[in-house]
């Protein structure tokens, strides 16, 4: 029975990957220019989190009040003292921005495992049960997608109050529409496949059917769903901070790091330039990886 | 058809009540909606006091049942710290959003179209996958980043539009752009896999083979095709635009509701929030109400199933 999802929404599911028939091959992968150059960003960017502690050539935290808005060393005013200068409290703009590289990560990570566990939950359930159950996750699919994401998110930060795990939640518990959209359709599909029947004959479980047949199958569009989702969450963080209604200073959040320096643009350019350009090239790096792993793990619709 | 039109106009209904469910509870996520409109350190006197003021002291469920009647009749209720009517407040505002969303809107499709007949005429090319580094590069700029760039080069640099406000149509220039940017590629390539589809198909070849000119066919013939279901995405990416106003409007003050929402969620001014958050999730609902029924009236398919 057709679920009475709307058919703009059905139509982003059914832009969504047929599952994967091939496994993906190791040697294509060398072909894959977007998965092997956003990987390498990405995991630049992953060491340079993890290493923060002994990258940073100071506390991230620590206000040298004398030196405050010192530019970079390119600049003619810089020093290798400081090597991307320092900001408007004299806190060591290269230190933040390392650590600052942890919260964009943890965000992007935790939401997206989050938004995952429900969205693959309520999708896969949707697309094998079908019937009222189907019924009942594509309603909260449409009135999930009609709530204005960031809007709530604001006004939820601000009466529960800001911290980095509100805001992790928040953006957890209300982005799992896409998981669960394509999910759903990817699940009807396998569902229709030989080999479940041939297994529901066997008389196996539902639970060893859906974790043994149908989980594998969809794999592939979870975790190019993952990337989409990171990198978003990633954005909304940084966006929510540079309004003051996310991560709470003097936690060193990109986003919150050009609001802080906002005031100061006009003069000291570099201040929002140096966390602005960090944060696209990790969405860039998301963003380029999801894309060639898209292409890596369904390679039949290659459009 | 038209039973295809009650069915989804019965499910708008019932994701709009469930949606003012979300938006009244919203309030009520701190615990205590009294010592939050309070504010910090008031005394329990004051508390009370508001707590009788606004009602707060019913049972939930006639609370919600009472907001919703008096929006339905009207009543928009008041705003906490503009002191007046919530209504005539936020539809006063809701006129410059929508002119933004829209102008946005034609930013993203005068982007996206060229790019994406280009990218589906030269498929594979060099300028193919270039403006496809065009699109993943544009989605990795963060919106609120992109804005300030603006203000540095128009309005510093140059000096040829205004920081803030909302005057003039000068005002609405760098907001449009600012928002209008970010769903360009979803748009492009929308219209490229529609182009490549579409360019694919006999009768381009027979238009082709007439021997008309390239401009007439890929415009006249194949665009016109590859378009349709850019018009579904534009109705839901406009939902989306007037959500993503909050940012936009903030940082060039632009008096919109964005900027109103983003007013009355830092001056704790709950029956706005409540207002706008409500308002812009059925402005959704309607949106995609009004894109189904406009794809089931061009694709009969979809009526029947």
């Amino acid at each position: 029975m057709a679920a009475p999802i709307p058919p703009v929404v059905a139509e982003i599911a059914a832009t969504s990957p047929a599952p994967a028939a091939a496994r993906p091959g190791w040697r294509r992968l060398r072909h894959n220019q977007a998965l092997l150059a956003g990987g390498a960003i990405l995991l630049l960017i992953v060491l340079v989190a993890v290493l923060a502690p002994w990258l940073s050539p100071h506390d991230p935290y620590f206000q040298d009040l004398a030196h405050r808005t010192a530019p970079p060393v390119w600049y003619d005013k810089g020093t290798w003292l400081h090597p991307l200068g320092t900001d408007q409290l004299g806190r060591d703009y290269m230190s933040r921005l390392f650590y600052g590289a942890r919260i964009s990560l943890l965000i992007g990570l935790s939401v997206a495992l989050i938004s995952g566990l429900i969205g693959t939950t309520l999708g896969m359930a949707a697309g094998y049960f079908g019937g009222a159950v189907d019924l009942a996750v594509s309603f909260l699919i449409t009135t999930r997608l009609s709530v204005p994401v960031i809007l709530v998110a604001l006004a939820t930060v601000a009466i529960v109050g800001g911290s980095l795990w509100v805001v992790i939640l928040v953006l957890g518990l209300l982005k799992w529409d896409r998981f669960a959209v394509v999910m759903r359709s990817a699940t009807q599909q396998v569902r229709a496949l030989e080999y479940v029947s041939a297994a529901q004959a066997a008389g196996a479980s539902t639970w060893r059917i859906v974790r043994g047949e149908v989980l594998p199958n969809v794999v592939p569009h979870l975790i190019v769903i993952a990337t989409l989702e990171a990198a978003s969450a990633i954005l909304l963080e940084a966006a929510l901070s540079f309004l003051g209604l996310g991560v709470q200073p003097p936690l060193p959040s990109w986003g919150l790091m050009i609001s802080e320096a906002k005031a100061y643009m006009f003069f000291s350019f570099w201040l929002i330039a140096i966390p602005g350009s960090a944060l696209a090239l990790l969405i860039f790096a998301i963003n380029l990886a999801g894309d060639g792993l898209h292409q890596w793990l369904t390679p039949e619709d290659k459009a | 058809m038209l039973a295809f039109m009650i069915r989804r106009l019965g499910l708008a209904i019932l994701v709009a009540l469930t949606v003012s469910v979300l938006a009244f509870m919203l309030l009520h996520l701190s615990g205590d909606p009294a010592v939050a409109l309070a504010g910090e350190g008031a005394r329990q006197a004051d508390i009370d006091m508001i707590r009788k003021a606004y009602g707060l002291d019913r049972p939930i469920l006639v609370q919600y049942a009472d907001w919703l009647w008096n929006i339905l009749n009207g009543h928009f209720g008041t705003s906490v710290y503009f002191k007046t009517d919530a209504g005539p407040l936020i539809f006063s505002k809701l006129k410059t959003t929508l002119l933004l969303g829209v102008a946005a809107l034609g930013v993203a499709l005068l982007i996206s179209i060229p790019l994406g007949v280009l990218a589906a005429l030269y498929k594979d090319s060099i300028a193919d996958r270039l403006c496809l580094a065009v699109a993943v590069l544009g989605q990795a700029l963060p919106n609120f980043f992109f804005a300030l760039l603006l203000i540095m080069l128009f309005s510093i640099t140059w000096r040829i539009l205004p920081v803030s406000g909302s005057g003039t149509w000068q005002h609405f220039v760098m907001p449009a752009i600012a928002l209008g940017y970010y769903v360009a590629p979803a748009f492009m390539r929308l219209i490229r896999a529609g182009m490549v589809e579409v360019l694919a198909a006999d009768y381009i070849r027979t238009a082709r083979a007439k021997g008309l000119p390239a401009g007439t066919v890929i415009f006249k013939h194949a665009l016109r095709n590859a378009i349709v279901p850019v018009v579904a995405l534009a109705a839901v990416q406009l939902g989306y635009l007037l959500g993503g106003s909050v940012v936009i409007e903030t940082i060039f003050a632009l008096d919109g509701l964005g900027y109103l929402a983003y007013q009355s969620i830092t001056f704790k001014d709950y029956p706005v929030m409540q207002l706008i958050v409500l308002l812009l999730s059925v402005l959704y609902v309607l949106l995609t109400l009004a894109a189904d029924v406009a794809n089931a009236w061009l694709d009969p398919r979809i009526r029947v199933s």
